[in-house]
């Protein structure tokens, strides 16, 4: 029951990542391959029925943490008090950004939330990235089973480093750039002429930039958590899912190649997708790693509630996720085709 | 300083009150707009369908501002309560993943079909959108509120061998009695909210002399949904309530009504003032038996008085929580008597001609946020001291390593981008209200988040 539920968690903020991750992306670069108002509204089209619903994956993945884990949800949570925090805050004003835009036809309304929109997106997933650096890297999880983190100490990585370090603001940037090629796909599937191709291009750049990237995230990965490599390099599934990543990848090149959109969409979400796996499945049953001694780890196990507990959920969850996927595809099959909107009302701005 | 127990409470009283203000109007709305998009179909006439509309925007600021709010809560169960979340998670992590699960995905689905999809979906399509947003919305109080039953009145779980709560009857816990009350008292509350709104912006429009058709459909719709609605929040459902407060919470109860003397023909206070130093009521205007009757149906019923319960069990904050009972009441039945002059004239024909009353709905509107920001600071705390209602004392909830200092800043945070959320969701729900009823369905110069068929 741990294990399911611990797949389980994994899979649906897998799947918030992906899904979020696109219009987090496509946020990123919305001021750069989005160049006019027509073209922003655009955007906007693109991710307004969906980024919300998208959003709720990381509700729903959260509320399934709190049940299934408890005491990593609030060790982990009090641990990371500003950061969190903070996250909050910047998920507010992006969430604003998106929908208060279209309310006011001034150009100077939509400047400021076109901008809102960038910054907010760029920052969570930044933010996105450094968390996950957090979890792979470890926290000091000391002998009373909590921790606390300072925003950055020693930025080297080591038993001294903050919410911050060297290894997290890669993770980070990585995230950034992945994303920001998840969600330039994204809106080039979602759109025609000069918008779809400048973001192809994007796309195509960004995702090169973190190809280049990953095998300095990995190599930093296992720098900062020895122990990964030897207990991944054992698991079946870790090498299924390994294989399933270099699948991915040449699904993407081969869309990006041909100029094809919607399979290149497919390629970076597989990506995504099995990375996360790939990670969590090498890290199982640890949800947060200490780093001041192995045996001080949180794992599932430990931070379980009663087993009952979670044959029941177990039993609303087979009910309750199909239908979230049926809802999602109903909503995606509505709005499919790419987007259009009037010629400007207004003035259009550089 | 203040130590940190003070700044967490306040903190989530703080996010969670602000946040209350915007779902309840949602969640009302949800059922008034089924009701006009169901009459709109019905008739086949454009005035439902422009009325349902201009909702539907009001819906969607006030939805986006709800669920921008929201977030926060979730969260604040592990960053400032982890003591609480680690004891309790495993039975109330059920009700708050099922929220997400069952409920969430559900509205924000047939949100985004709701607001962007009237031109792609049939009128019959549209209608089931909005009827799956309501039933969304309506799920999602039932989760939250059975999730709060479990800490008012813990039912269905033991205490595992590791000091931490186990679920062990879910469906005890699920269908909770505290929660089925507390839902309807809560949901009828959220229409009385949405009911109030809506007459009180038909009210404006019919004192401007502006848009006559819709202030007049408005009026009527809101004045018949507020009088029903206000009907039922007091009887049956604020009744059962307070009985389920007064079999459960005898402290809380006591303290509500500002009772110290336990007996036979308790007195129900009207106005007056609890004095803690002298353990009693100033200035009382009371009516004699009336609370042994309300409670246990007979006026020689005993009802016990805070003398006789023992004063680490009592509500840390009497006065405040007497003040928050009194206001709802108080309001509530307010409600019900404006409510109830409204209909008489209405269907005398005479409302829409009347114009103190169009000038007293208009005004009415704040009142019913006020009413149940202090009927839920009456339900929280009436349950203090304890998170956990007789399992675990609300000092011994909160996040260890979270100082006073931080709980402090992120609060004053809160508060600034809160203030500023307030502003903006004024100013936009102002300028629709200003601008009226639209008579086609949205197109692609308006709002930016159009979707039309390639």
């Amino acid at each position: 029951m741990e294990l399911l539920w611990f797949a389980t968690v994994a899979g649906m903020l897998a799947v918030y990542v992906v899904l979020d991750g696109f219009d987090l992306g496509a946020g990123a670069v919305h001021l750069y391959v989005a160049r006019n108002d027509v073209e922003r509204r655009m955007v906007l089209a693109a991710i307004g029925p969906v980024w919300d619903g998208n959003e709720v994956w990381l509700l729903a993945g959260g509320g399934a943490l709190f049940m299934a884990f408890p005491v990593a949800y609030a060790v982990g949570f009090s641990g990371f008090y500003l950061p969190l925090m903070l996250l909050l805050w910047v998920i507010i004003l992006r969430g604003l950004s998106i929908e208060l835009r279209g309310h006011l036809d001034n150009p100077l309304w939509a400047a400021f939330w076109d901008a809102g929109f960038t910054v907010g997106s760029a920052l969570i997933a930044i933010v996105l990235g450094a968390a996950l650096g957090n979890v792979l890297r470890g926290v000091p999880l000391d002998g009373t089973g909590t921790f606390h983190l300072p925003l950055f100490d020693s930025f080297w990585p080591g038993p001294r480093s903050g919410v911050l370090d060297a290894y997290t603001v890669l993770v980070g940037v990585f995230t950034l750039l992945a994303l920001g090629g998840h969600g330039s796909l994204f809106v080039a599937f979602k759109t025609e002429a000069a918008l779809h191709r400048r973001c192809m291009r994007s796309g195509a750049w960004l995702w090169g930039a973190a190809g280049v990237l990953f095998p300095i995230v990995t190599w930093a990965t296992v720098r900062v958590a020895p122990e990964l490599p030897g207990d991944a390099a054992g698991r079946p599934l870790v090498w299924v899912l390994v294989l399933a990543v270099i699948a991915a990848v040449g699904t993407l090149a081969g869309g990006l190649y041909r100029g094809r959109s919607r399979v290149a969409f497919i390629g970076s979400a597989a990506i995504l997708f099995t990375l996360l796996g790939t990670a969590a499945a090498a890290r199982w049953p640890v949800l947060l790693r200490s780093t001041l001694a192995p045996a001080l780890s949180l794992d599932a196990y430990a931070a379980a509630t009663s087993t009952h507990g979670l044959r029941v959920a177990a039993g609303w969850a087979a009910i309750g996720l199909p239908l979230a996927c049926a809802y999602f595809v109903f909503l995606a099959r509505s709005f499919r085709g790419k987007v259009q909107v009037a010629p400007s009302p207004g003035h259009p701005h550089p | 300083m203040l130590d940190a127990l003070f700044w967490h409470r306040l903190h989530f009283g703080f996010t969670i009150t602000f946040h209350y203000l915007f779902p309840q109007l949602t969640m009302g709305l949800a059922l008034l707009i089924v009701l006009l998009k169901w009459k709109g179909y019905r008739s086949g006439s454009t005035l439902h369908d422009d009325a349902a509309r201009f909702w539907a925007r009001i819906f969607g600021i006030s939805f986006l501002v709800g669920v921008v709010t929201g977030i926060p809560m979730e969260f604040q169960f592990g960053t400032n309560w982890s003591r609480f979340s680690q004891f309790a998670g495993g039975v109330i992590g059920q009700t708050l993943a099922m929220e997400g699960m069952f409920a969430f995905f559900l509205e924000s689905t047939f949100l985004g079909l709701f607001l962007y999809g009237e031109k792609r979906l049939s009128p019959r399509g549209h209608l089931a959108a909005a009827i799956a947003l309501w039933a969304g919305s309506w799920l999602s109080g039932y989760f939250i509120i059975a999730t709060n039953a479990f800490m008012q009145h813990p039912v269905g779980h033991a205490l595992g061998a590791n000091g931490r709560l186990e679920l062990v009857d879910f469906w005890a816990f699920l269908f909770n009695p505290w929660a089925i009350w507390q839902y309807l008292h809560n949901m009828t509350a959220a229409v009385v909210t949405s009911s109030f709104v809506m007459a009180g912006v038909g009210a404006f429009w019919a004192l401007s002399h502006k848009f006559s058709e819709q202030a007049a459909l408005n009026v009527r719709l809101g004045v018949t949904a507020g009088l029903i609605a206000s009907c039922l929040m007091v009887f049956p459902t604020g009744d059962r309530q307070g009985k389920m407060v007064a079999n459960h919470q005898p402290a809380a109860l006591a303290a509500m009504e500002g009772l110290f003397e336990s007996g036979p023909n308790a007195e129900l206070a009207i106005i007056g003032q609890p004095d803690m130093r002298s353990r009693k009521l100033e200035n009382p205007v009371v009516v004699p038996g009336m609370l042994s009757f309300l409670i246990y149906g007979s006026f020689g019923s005993t009802v016990v008085g805070l003398n006789d319960i023992p004063q680490d069990h009592w509500p840390d904050n009497v006065e405040l929580l007497y003040y928050a009972y009194h206001v709802m009441a108080g309001l509530g039945t307010l409600f019900i008597a404006l409510m109830a002059i409204c209909a008489v004239q209405l269907r005398r024909g005479k409302l829409l001609a009347s114009r103190p009353l169009l000038w007293a709905l208009m005004l009415a509107m704040p009142f019913p946020y006020i009413a149940t920001t202090a009927g839920w600071t009456t339900a929280e705390l009436g349950r203090q001291p304890w998170v956990v209602y007789g399992l675990m004392r609300t000092a011994d909830g909160t996040s260890p390593r979270v100082s006073a200092g931080n709980a402090l800043f992120t609060l004053i945070g809160f508060s600034g981008l809160y203030l500023v959320l307030g502003i903006l969701f004024l100013y936009l729900v102002g300028r629709e209200v200003a601008h009226g009823p639209r008579t086609t369905p949205r197109q692609a110069s308006g709002p930016a988040l159009v979707q039309e068929a390639a």
